[in-house]
């Protein structure tokens, strides 16, 4: 579905249903280079479940146009400034690697829009590997090969899908190469210059979820616990999968939500 | 080739190791090492919701084997991995394959532009059967673009051919022919039935859909028939604005519009839950079973091929009652530049020649060989042999059979593991026996 956010259309796809800003609101936020097919497998279920979904294409990905923003913080401002678009008081905010630390901010920035947080393959600060950057930047094959290789477990090339026929590698690499130019580089770097304001994130009253993968080599379960330890309203599901666990453990991701969100 | 611009990549599995092990874990349930048959029609559903959420695709999971099965999953999941593809769906033959690609993306008032250098099977499904059901076909010269893109209409929804065209042997420029595809903003879909992955990989050339008859190479034992589908997941089906079944609504599934609900898998999507469901062409348990067994041993399988194909191209080459030998493996076939650069372990166990004496020579030699197989398939760990004119291909006249390559007296090879000494002793004595009046 179409929006108007800050001047310009965005999109936001509802999970196959009309969209109905009356019910209870998720707002889902990708990680870099992605768009919102990520949330396949939890936003379609939530949104046949009594939820408005929002799983949105950040400017400059996917189905949104745009520059993508080059901050963490313009980020979040776009998706307050989504939520107000759709006509929604606030909504429950999901995020998956530097989409949660677009959650985050938008809860630290516009606390009055975020009901609830969730915060999935998670770190913050949320380093980036200089070798990561470098292959971005010059839009090298190589970056495609770090983000399967290290944004999934070891070894999930050599195991089972959870979706019946699907290469999780595949996916993630096809979908990363459709990205723009410089796209997967402006968002590592947004992460990578994220500061986060901790005596702030102390101070947080929404009630948070992070759900870290054990097996998660990018923003390993130590860090997801770390941040959750200073969240005073958060608590930790740990599951075994990488740091795709939408797509690597579906059901464990939705369960984790559906029983946080209830 | 380092195409990564001095940028150091993870390590990642070998395709040996992919053929191997990718989309299998051992079996949760029991801990076998060997893929489990799933020899089920059904799969229970722990409670109601969940049923309702299989069905309308909230949650990822089994319901009837028609439409996915765990062990014609790993078997999809690994040829994703060995070709480098979102994804794959497993069908009941190669033809039905095809036919699925084809149907998922077009219906009635579509045109499709063909290499003319194909598979007598796909040759008759585009020129007669789905011509019946108002989707045409024009072949075209697979070696000329200009000629794919003259015949490129405002109805064309496809570009197709082989990777190795049989029984022919053309390599198709698929480089060349995707760029085609792409100023059209159109899809190309190879059949690489012949190369399999272990000598090139498609995706990686340019093709945006891949086909397989497993029952060749890729199985290599000639007990099955299956086919496979494979998703490179790279091109755009909204920004081309050529396929409604992908873009739009579909009221056979809850009005779900397939390339918003998966911006990578919108084709496998709609194939599966249309295509799939309706058409019924589907893969049993124990045909992914027997594939896998033989895709194990795919890359060292596809080395031998080659390798004793080479021996015997050469072998008929230097031979005074051989007239032509068609393989790009020789330096004076059409093709042996592009051979060595698209697939330079390799291209083709399938290899064709043409005896002096004719379709009456042809005919003595075949009944006079021993080692090989007089039959209808390539790929089989067996050598095999067969005349196209009056089997393959024998519902295309004289002028279809020469586009498509093939003379009256062509001969087609597959070769198998067999020793090379002894296939070369076998050819030997059917030649001389040929030439004898």
């Amino acid at each position: 579905m179409q929006f108007i956010v800050q001047g310009y259309p965005a999109y936001a796809y509802t999970g196959g249903r009309p969209f109905e800003p009356k019910q209870p609101a998720i707002v889902f936020i990708h990680g870099a280079a992605f768009d919102h097919s990520v949330w396949q497998w939890q936003s379609r279920y939530l949104a046949h479940h009594g939820y408005t979904v929002l799983a949105a294409d950040l400017p400059g990905h996917g189905r949104s146009p745009g520059a993508a923003r080059r901050r963490v913080a313009e980020m979040a401002d776009w998706i307050a400034a989504l939520i107000e678009s759709a006509g929604l008081a606030n909504a429950a905010v999901i995020g998956h690697s530097m989409g949660s630390l677009v959650a985050l901010e938008t809860a630290l920035r516009h606390p009055a829009r975020v009901t609830r947080l969730a915060l999935i393959g998670t770190s913050a600060p949320m380093a980036v590997g200089e070798s990561f950057i470098a292959a971005a930047r010059d839009d090298s094959p190589a970056a495609l090969d770090m983000e399967v290789a290290w944004g999934h477990a070891r070894n999930v090339l050599l195991s089972g899908s959870a979706v019946p026929g699907a290469s999780l590698h595949g996916a993630s690499r096809a979908l990363n190469s459709r990205a723009h130019a410089g796209v997967l580089h402006a968002d590592l770097c947004a992460c990578q210059s994220y500061a986060p304001p901790i005596e702030a994130i102390r101070a947080l009253k929404v009630p948070t979820l992070v759900i870290a993968g054990r097996r998660d080599q990018m923003t390993p379960m130590k860090a997801g616990k770390a941040l959750a330890a200073e969240i005073p309203a958060a608590r930790v599901v740990t599951l075994d999968a990488g740091h795709s666990m939408m797509a690597e453990a579906p059901r464990e991701v939705l369960a984790a939500l559906h029983d946080f969100l209830r | 080739m380092d195409h990564s611009g001095g940028h150091k990549p993870p390590k990642l599995p070998h395709p040996d190791t992919l053929a191997v092990h990718a989309g299998q874990s051992p079996d949760p349930a029991t801990g076998s090492r060997a893929v489990p048959i799933y020899q089920t029609a059904s799969f229970v559903f722990p409670d109601v919701d969940t049923a309702a959420a299989l069905f309308n695709m909230e949650v990822p999971g089994h319901v009837y084997s028609r439409l996915s099965n765990p062990t014609v999953a790993v078997l999809e999941e690994r040829i994703a991995a060995l070709e480098g593809g979102v994804g794959a769906i497993a069908t009941a033959s190669g033809q039905a394959a095809l036919h699925l690609a084809i149907t998922t993306l077009m219906g009635q008032g579509s045109h499709v532009v063909s290499s003319a250098s194909l598979y007598g099977g796909s040759h008759n499904l585009l020129h007669y059967t789905l011509a019946r059901f108002g989707i045409s076909t024009t072949f075209v010269a697979s070696r000329d673009p200009d000629a794919w893109r003259r015949a490129i209409r405002p109805d064309t929804r496809l570009l197709f051919g082989e990777s190795v065209g049989n029984p022919s042997v053309d390599v198709l420029d698929i480089p060349a022919i995707a760029q085609v595809a792409g100023e059209h903003h159109l899809p190309l879909l190879v059949d690489a039935t012949v190369t399999t992955p272990a000598l090139g990989r498609p995706f990686e050339q340019g093709a945006h859909l891949v086909i397989h008859s497993a029952t060749k190479f890729l199985s290599g034992h000639g007990v099955v028939i299956g086919g496979l589908l494979v998703d490179g997941g790279r091109f755009d089906w909204a920004a081309s604005g050529k396929f409604p079944t992908l873009t739009e609504p579909y009221e056979g599934f809850h009005g779900m519009v397939f390339a918003e609900e998966s911006t990578t898998q919108a084709f496998l999507l709609r194939a599966r839950r249309e295509g799939l469901r309706d058409f019924g062409a589907c893969m049993a348990p124990m045909t992914a079973f027997q594939i896998l067994q033989g895709i194990e041993t795919l890359p060292l399988r596809m080395a031998r091929h080659v390798e004793s194909t080479a021996t015997v191209a050469q072998f008929l080459a230097d031979h005074e009652a051989v007239e032509r030998v068609h393989h790009p493996h020789l330096p004076s076939h059409p093709d042996h530049a592009l051979a060595r650069r698209l697939y330079p372990r390799g291209c083709s166990a399938i290899l064709s020649f043409e005896l002096k004496g004719g379709r009456e020579a042809g005919k003595r030699f075949i009944e006079a060989l021993t080692l090989f197989s007089h039959l209808a398939n390539i790929g089989d760990a067996k050598s095999l042999v067969i005349h196209p004119a009056t089997t393959t291909h024998f519902r295309m006249d004289d002028a279809a059979l020469a586009a498509a390559g093939i003379g009256a007296g062509t001969v087609r090879l597959s070769i198998g593991l067999e020793h090379p000494g002894d296939l070369i002793d076998d050819l030997g004595r059917a030649i001389h026996a040929s030439q004898k009046s």
